[in-house]
């Protein structure tokens, strides 16, 4: 029982981080219809960003305490990424907008890879360790830990739902994002220009995505120019797991994978008899993604995507 | 645009050109015929996948498992490896298993379209971007597998591969020694490249007939509107199947010639970067349309080589950054992102009246 | 010996979570007739057509066609069993030539597979054959013989919709399903589809026709169907129909008679 408590706070935390990103996937295909395939780099790009940046900030600032610096360059990051996703959407994606669907997937593959490889080229190859800013002594829950951390991820977790809900909710942009995501066109028949709500939706992904970055970066205490990958897939699956397009779903989806894969890959040598190990737990994403697309392709908690007809 | 008539009725030129090539390459150096063997290999996974995305429509992102298949299936057939990890193996062949080229063709190309068809098959309600994440699941699926199975039993050896595999033997003679005719030698590559240049013809030709023919047509009608096509009595179900396992059996065989070519496996040849190179290939060189997808092919399998010649210096100037693997990446995702963005049909797409090339049977209308 | 029944519906209904759609619909078209489906907007037209080109599913419903029992279930049997439609948003093979979208349509009517395609076979060169000289029968047939070689996405608007129906045609229909086929015309493009359907007609075949252009289809139609709300309100000869008080309520204010 103990160790399940340890294994659902690790996937609460690592589900955090999913729904952080698999917000991002879920705002672009719900106006766009694209699967952002570059989404887990720009996650890499925050992380290595906000990496580079600590390794100036710390020498230059030596007495402030090591949240302020994290904090520092979260935002810095996120503005750089931002910046990133901004020129990327428009130079690559936006003329593709009308293009037959291949087109606008490939690039978007491309662009992923154009990422990973620009980034082995800028901070080189190899794993980098990421500076430990908090104070590392787990605190005892029960007869499970928890990191500062792992508690700093979840609470600005909730911090950035709760902005992003009050900004999709309360403001003008948000109702113009609603409204594009339900049908672009007959928003821009309303004033909407279609343009500055793509170019927002990609901005706070991307700020959503360097926000995981630096947690992934700070909970498993590696950066390195793959780090991407594997977590934006998941983010994905758990985007489609919720209902692609639904940002509640998003959320609700990539909690709920976060937990499938911590107590799935504690129990998977148990379950089967030692046959499988941990080793597998990456396949987990994908097995969940078969089985949602085959018995409930609409997710968890329905699709929301743009009114094309 | 390229008079693609006055290129292939000159079939005498072509023909003689790729007879004669690997004598031309060879006082360079054979590593320059080892990089065309290896482009006529792509050029075989390009021809299959354009059936799945060119003919089909089927963006598979995950192709490169049906190489990996073929691959595996070869070593573990023609290595020492089973009867090694197995003693009740090594009792039943005392010999060691050893396979023949033409046992290998028909159980490489059989295994690989029967994986093609069970990957295909969660895939068919999926619409295009959807089918492509799955399908890229089943290839990082089959990579851990084959990273994983050699516990509790060692059937893949695991990340260590799978070595001392046989060479192919054709009448009697394994390719992987030179063929002494006593007034000259040819080396072992110029014998692969032959036997990989015969697949490549085969296959283009397999691939022509396919494309002029009920099921071709078939396809391309799932391909451009798959409601009209169901409206219009086409089995779409069927058809994709079809399409799956029909271009997997060109990854099984071009991963089993891989595998003796090589002598060794192991599942680091089994990226996604895989996977995407192939739909790179095809997508960049020609949706569709075989001269683009073979140029597609070569291009990028061929470049990434060419490019160790260049890359050395700039390694130098960059302080170590940029090695050719970094080099070829770099150039194949610009290239993909350009590509949609400039000459989103590819650098040789069909010719637009839909006149085809020179029709082998002459039913043209 | 052909049936003199192509397709007898009766009891048809079909819910839509709150709106009932279709409200026991019935319909009976002859051999060589070519029988309208006609209503106001969001009549029901539409959802009629889909149910029996099986897009969606009925709700309850007998359907016989050519006396045989008929379950429109799976989109790809409804060609086989003999129905084949068009689309009012056309929709062609766009990158394939006129002549390519034609002989596609002849697969349900043919069976080679792979190994006849790989090693054409004697069968399989007899049968491409065929198939060829057919999609150019039917194309003349249209009057877009010469445009064989041309992508579909690259003709006019006018030949497209011909394009349709001669791929339609390939299937060997017992009935062909026209969705709204004067739908964009002007009135030239109008008058040329009417004497084709009128050749189609004169050549024997069965036609089902969901129009908006009442007066393209009290022209051309035998007999005519009026919907509204989903429910049958007349049946009969286009005279009569026109005549009749309850269709002229429904049709009060959109189109005159």
């Amino acid at each position: 029982m103990d160790v399940l408590l340890q294994q659902v706070i690790n996937g609460l935390v690592l589900g955090s981080m999913y729904a952080l990103v698999a917000l991002g996937y879920t705002m672009v295909y719900g106006i766009i219809n694209l699967i952002n395939f570059a989404h887990g780099e720009v996650l890499m790009i925050g992380a290595l960003c906000s990496w580079s940046l600590i390794n100036i900030l710390q020498p230059a600032f030596p007495d402030l305490p090591g949240w302020v610096i994290l904090l520092m360059a979260m935002v810095l990051a996120s503005l750089a990424a931002a910046s990133l996703n901004f020129v990327i959407e428009k130079i690559a994606y936006r003329p593709l907008r009308n293009a037959p669907k291949l087109a606008p997937l490939i690039t978007a593959i491309g662009m992923s890879i154009f990422l990973q490889t620009i980034a082995m080229i800028v901070w080189k190859p190899n794993y980098k360790p990421f500076p430990t800013l908090l104070p590392s002594t787990p605190i005892a829950i029960g007869e499970a830990v928890i990191t500062p951390t792992q508690l700093m991820i979840l609470g600005l977790t909730v911090v950035a739902l709760a902005v992003l809900s009050w900004l999709v909710n309360a403001t003008r942009l948000g109702r113009a994002m609603r409204a594009t995501a339900e049908n672009p066109r007959m928003a821009s028949l309303m004033g909407v220009k279609p343009d500055v709500v793509i170019s927002a939706t990609f901005i706070i992904g991307a700020v959503l995505a360097t926000l995981a970055g630096v947690m992934w970066a700070s909970n498993y205490g590696t950066v390195h120019h793959a780090m991407g990958f594997l977590p934006g897939l998941k983010a994905f699956t758990a985007a489609v797991f919720g209902g692609i397009g639904n940002l509640g779903g998003a959320v609700v989806g990539g909690l709920l994978l976060g937990l499938i894969e911590s107590i799935g890959s504690g129990y998977l040598g148990e379950l089967t008899g030692g046959v499988m190990g941990s080793h597998y737990s990456d396949i987990f994403a994908f097995l969940v993604l078969i089985l949602v697309l085959t018995l409930r392709p609409s997710g968890l908690m329905g699709e929301r995507v743009a009114d094309r007809a | 645009m390229l008079n693609t008539h006055a290129l292939f009725g000159n079939r005498w030129l072509l023909a003689s050109a790729l007879l004669l090539l690997p004598f031309v390459l060879q006082p360079f150096g054979n590593a320059w015929i080892r990089i065309a063997d290896m482009s006529l290999l792509y050029v075989l996974l390009a021809l299959g996948l354009n059936i799945v995305v060119g003919y089909a429509g089927l963006l598979d992102l995950g192709y490169v498992a049906f190489f990996a298949v073929g691959a595996y299936l070869f070593g573990l057939l023609a290595s020492p490896h089973l009867t090694d990890a197995f003693p009740w193996i090594a009792t039943l062949f005392s010999d060691g298993l050893h396979l023949s080229l033409w046992m290998v063709l028909p159980l490489a190309a059989g295994v690989a379209a029967l994986f093609g068809i069970v990957l295909g098959a969660p895939t068919l309600k999926l619409r295009g971007d959807y089918l492509a994440i799955v399908t890229l699941g089943f290839g990082e699926i089959i990579r851990v597998f084959l990273n994983n199975l050699d516990q509790p039993v060692n059937i893949t050896n695991g990340p260590k591969g799978i070595g001392s595999i046989d060479a192919v033997s054709v009448f009697g003679h394994p390719l992987s020694k030179r063929l002494d005719l006593g007034f000259m030698e040819i080396p072992s590559v110029t014998l692969y490249y032959y036997l990989f240049l015969l697949l490549v013809v085969v296959s283009v030709l397999v691939c022509h007939r396919l494309e002029n023919s009920r099921i071709g047509r078939a396809w391309m009608a799932i391909r451009e509107d798959e409601i009209a096509a169901k409206a219009m009595g086409l089995n779409t179900r069927n058809l994709k199947l079809m399409a799956f396992g029909m271009g997997a059996t060109f990854g099984g065989i071009s991963g089993a010639m891989f595998a003796a070519f090589q002598g060794f496996v192991s599942p680091e040849s089994f990226s996604l970067m895989e996977s995407v190179m192939i739909v790179a290939m095809v997508v960049l060189g020609g949706l569709g349309h075989l001269p683009g997808v073979i140029l597609g092919a070569v291009l990028l399998a061929a470049l990434p080589e060419a490019l160790r010649y260049v890359a050395g210096p700039l390694q130098e100037m960059t302080g170590g950054r940029l090695d050719a693997a970094i080099l070829r990446q770099l150039l194949i995702s610009l290239a993909m992102v350009g590509v949609m963005l400039w000459r989103p049909s590819g650098l040789w797409p069909k010719p637009e009246h839909g006149k085809r090339l020179q029709s082998v049977e002459g039913h043209d209308a | 010996m052909l049936s003199q029944h192509v397709l007898q519906v009766a009891g048809v209904s079909k819910r839509f979570g709150g709106l009932q759609a279709l409200n026991d619909v019935h319909l009976n078209i002859e051999r060589g007739q070519v029988y309208g489906l006609i209503g106001p907007n969001g009549a029901g037209k539409t959802t009629f057509f889909n149910v029996i080109t099986g897009l969606y599913p009925a709700d309850s419903g007998s359907f016989v066609l050519a006396d045989q029992p008929y379950q429109p279930k799976d989109v790809h049997l409804v060609a086989k069993a003999g129905i084949a439609r068009t689309f009012q948003n056309i929709r062609l093979f766009a990158d394939m030539t006129a002549l390519e979208n034609v002989m596609v349509a002849r697969h349900v009517r043919t069976h080679s597979g792979l190994l006849g395609a790989i090693f054409r076979t004697k069968s399989f060169k007899q049968e491409e054959k065929e198939i060829a000289e057919r999609a150019h029968e039917l194309l003349a047939y249209v009057g877009i013989d010469t445009l064989a070689d041309i992508k579909a996405r690259t003709l006019s608007y006018g030949d497209q919709r011909r394009l349709e129906i001669a791929r339609a045609l390939a299937t060997d229909p017992q009935l062909l399903a026209l969705d709204e086929p004067a739908a964009g015309m002007n009135a030239t493009e109008k008058v040329q589809l009417r004497a084709l359907i009128d050749k189609i007609r004169h050549d024997h075949r069965t036609v089902l026709l969901i129009e908006h252009d009442v007066k393209l289809v009290m022209g051309l139609c035998d007999r005519v169907t009026v919907l509204d709300e989903g429910q049958v309100i007349a049946e009969g000869t286009p005279a009569h129909v026109q005549r009749d008080a309850r269709v002229m309520q429904a049709y009060l204010g959109t189109a005159q008679v």
